[in-house]
């Protein structure tokens, strides 16, 4: 490759001068947080494997991807991600390369909620944006949101006002269609008191290339707020996927997570949830499938700043091949989160001798009262239980999907839209047919 | 019912198996035809299970001697899962749990897959549903066992009554029930016995492997079989059960010495 750079610096001094050759009028109100973003960039560098937080994922070969912003250029039919859509919802925001696209959504009820691109919603709704955007996910100790912030373009914005019930689940859906180039999508997700609203992130591809995604999603969630947040992570084997998501809690409002990570030939997810209100609660629950030569890491990150929380979290990764699966759960409790109620369990299923899992629960409690569970199991399909099914006359492959299946339906059962559900479960039912 | 006009169904000959170099089974003989119920008898740890699972195809054993072969044909060269199409049946002794596998999924799965082996219709969840709900009344199952995950938090009895309901779905031509009889209250063991009764004809055999004279009241063998240390050293009609019921195994030892010519 004729651009390529080996160290950090250069990779990242790479990057920012491919983007400031873009128009920079476009985002006048946000100016100045990407601004300070790129300011931020440039005092930061990547990662490597001595940082403690990256210990087992190396994102080195980054340096030799330098791939370029995504251009508007792809004029993808509906018939093209037809196959992406769910039935029954209407809601979605489509984002091709992270270029919105309006011909591809559709926002059945903007009476009640606002829905759409940050772009152009901006003028109508700065104050809200101002406020929420680039508050939760901070870029200065990330240098992964530092860039997204840089870059900071079309983005989805969901403001679901008070008292507003929004039954029909928003499904934000991130196309990628071409092939090295870098896309930054960005997500907020401001939820008014006593408001409730399912959304969906998904990240697809069109073809099996190469690119990077890098994303960041802010989620607020005033008092008695609830929000559903199903996550999924199907991008081409070939991509990079890193994401920051940052979530906040006020008083007595529930945040529940769903992320499924099945894509990308690296992905890095760093979710961090803080419950900053009182009687607010949490529950998360995750699920890694991977084979190849596949590597996925999740970090999660729980922090109990009020009294009173729970928090449930367990995290299942089904690892085949030579893949690598990664799940570092931080619990923290402060000194005056008295009475926190909190469990983790991270249980791992490893289809093949090469496949690989590092868990580690990390729990820091600062305070006495509290009731804090965790545990962590990895293992190999049960061959009593293969025998058994086979003792039946299925195949040694349709007894190995079946309990692959069953290890995954309990985080799978929870997703709350039957169609994703079925899909998912196709998915991890084929899991295996290669064997 | 033994009739002159049966197939031979299985053939054993000198069956030596091992689990990790110990042998288990030390020379088995016996011939099942068609039509037949044979009761397979004898101590705690004489190899009644192991003969069961060796003919299932547990991949844990291995035959270090011999053959078995079904309807003529090489058992031992079949997966466990080519045994299952060909019609053989394992009631497991312990029946194992499969947390996350709803039973009507995994019922439905097998029975579809013996089905298409047999060119016979698969049916659909509905039609599946109906069916499987008429084999549940002959065993007296409740139908909210199809959504519960396999065998999870099934009592024992439970357990063995869905090892039954299997067999009735899969309609083999050799069943081995492996002390089904075993955890299964007096009125349930009724049931299942009824329910094997029903199960069986002229041209399918099954193999029961039980302790208890009381199972042989309801379900009539035309051989008894008494094993010990990994091979069949009596074979007698349904009369041995009871004789074993009252004299227990000691005796077989001393008459094996006579029959031999081995002084104690
Ligand atoms: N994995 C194993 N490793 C070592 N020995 C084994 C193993 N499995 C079975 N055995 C031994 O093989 C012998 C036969 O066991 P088996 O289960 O066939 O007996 P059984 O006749 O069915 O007894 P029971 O009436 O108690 O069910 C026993 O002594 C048992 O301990
Ligand atoms: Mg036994």
């Amino acid at each position: 490759m004729s651009n390529s750079v080996t160290n950090s610096n250069d990779y990242l001094q790479y990057l920012l001068k491919s983007w400031s050759a873009k128009s920079a009028s476009e985002l006048t109100g946000l100016n100045q947080l990407r601004a300070s973003a790129i300011d931020s960039v440039g005092t930061q560098k990547l990662p490597n494997k001595h940082d403690e937080e990256w210990r087992f994922t190396d994102i080195s070969p980054l340096t030799r991807l330098t791939y370029p912003p995504s251009q508007q250029q792809s004029r993808l039919q509906f018939s093209d991600i037809d196959k992406f859509c769910l039935q029954n919802t209407t809601n979605r925001l489509v984002f091709v390369d992270n270029h919105y696209s309006p011909d591809l959504s559709n926002v059945a009820d903007s009476q009640i909620q606002i829905l759409g691109n940050l772009h152009s919603l901006m003028s109508s709704h700065a104050s809200t944006i101002e406020s929420h955007l680039g508050h939760y996910a901070k870029f200065d100790h990330d240098i992964f949101t530092a860039l997204n912030t840089a870059f900071l373009h079309d983005s989805a914005l969901i403001i679901v006002p008070a008292k507003t019930c929004i039954t029909e689940p928003i499904h934000l859906l991130f196309i990628a269609s071409q092939q090295e180039v870098s896309s930054y999508p960005r997500s907020l997700v401001v939820s008014g008191p006593d408001s409730k609203v399912t959304l969906i992130e998904d990240y697809v591809s069109i073809n099996q290339s190469s690119y990077i995604t890098n994303t960041v999603t802010e989620i607020r969630l005033a008092a008695h707020a609830q929000v559903e947040h199903i996550r999924v992570q199907r991008d081409s084997k070939q991509a990079h996927h890193l994401a920051n998501c940052a979530v906040s809690l006020a008083d007595s409002s529930q945040y529940q997570s769903i992320c499924v990570s099945l894509g990308a030939r690296i992905s890095r997810y760093n979710l961090e949830v803080q419950l900053t209100g009182e009687n607010s609660n949490c529950t998360i629950d995750g699920l890694t499938l991977i084979s190849g030569q596949q590597l996925s890491d999740t970090h999660t990150s729980i922090d109990h700043v009020k009294p009173n929380c729970t928090s449930r979290q367990q995290h299942k990764c089904i690892v085949d091949g030579t893949a690598h699966a990664v799940f570092n759960g931080k619990i923290k409790v402060r000194p005056q989160a008295q009475q926190t109620n909190s469990s983790q369990s991270s249980r791992n299923l490893l289809l093949s001798n090469t496949a690989k899992v590092d868990t580690k629960p990390q729990l820091e409690i600062f305070a006495d009262d509290v009731k804090c569970a965790h545990g962590a199991t990895v293992g190999q399909l049960d061959s009593e239980e293969i025998f058994y099914l086979e003792s039946r006359g299925l195949s040694k492959t349709t007894a190995r999907n079946l309990l692959t299946y069953a290890f995954a339906a309990d985080v799978i059962n929870r997703i709350p839209v039957a169609s994703l559900k079925q899909q998912l479960e196709q998915i991890v039912l084929n899991q295996t047919q290669g064997i | 019912m033994i009739d002159k006009n049966s197939t031979t169904l299985l053939s054993i000959k000198n069956l030596h198996a091992s689990i990790n170099t110990t042998e288990i089974l030390n020379g088995i003989n016996l011939t099942v035809k068609s039509g037949e119920i044979h009761a397979i008898m004898g101590l705690n740890g004489s190899g009644k299970s192991t003969l069961a699972k060796v003919l299932a195809g547990h991949s844990a054993y291995e035959v270090t001697a011999g053959t078995i072969e079904f309807e003529g044909k090489d058992l031992l060269a079949l997966p466990p899962e080519e045994r299952a199409r060909a019609g053989l049946f394992l009631g497991f002794q312990y029946p194992i749990e499969i947390p996350g596998v709803a039973n009507t999924q995994f019922l439905r799965l097998a029975y579809n897959t013996i089905q298409a082996q047999r060119g016979k219709d698969e049916l659909d969840p509905l039609e599946f549903d109906d069916f499987v709900r008429e084999k549940m009344k002959l065993l007296d199952m409740k139908p909210d066992f199809l959504d519960r995950s396999v065998n999870e938090g099934f009592s024992g009895g439970e357990k063995k009554r869905n090892e039954i309901l299997q067999m009735a779905l899969l309609e083999p031509k050799l069943s081995i029930l492996d002390e089904t009889d075993s955890g299964l209250d007096i009125d349930a063991l009724k049931i299942v016995a009824n329910g094997v009764n029903q199960i069986a004809h002229k041209d399918n055999a099954i193999i029961l492997v039980t302790h208890y004279q009381r199972l042989l009241d309801h379900i009539v063998p035309d051989f008894v079989h008494v094993m010990q240390a990994g091979r069949i050293v009596m074979t007698g009609d349904k009369k041995l059960a009871m004789e074993l019921e009252t004299r227990g195994y000691d005796w077989i030892n001393a008459d094996q010495r006579l029959a031999t010519g081995v002084n104690a």
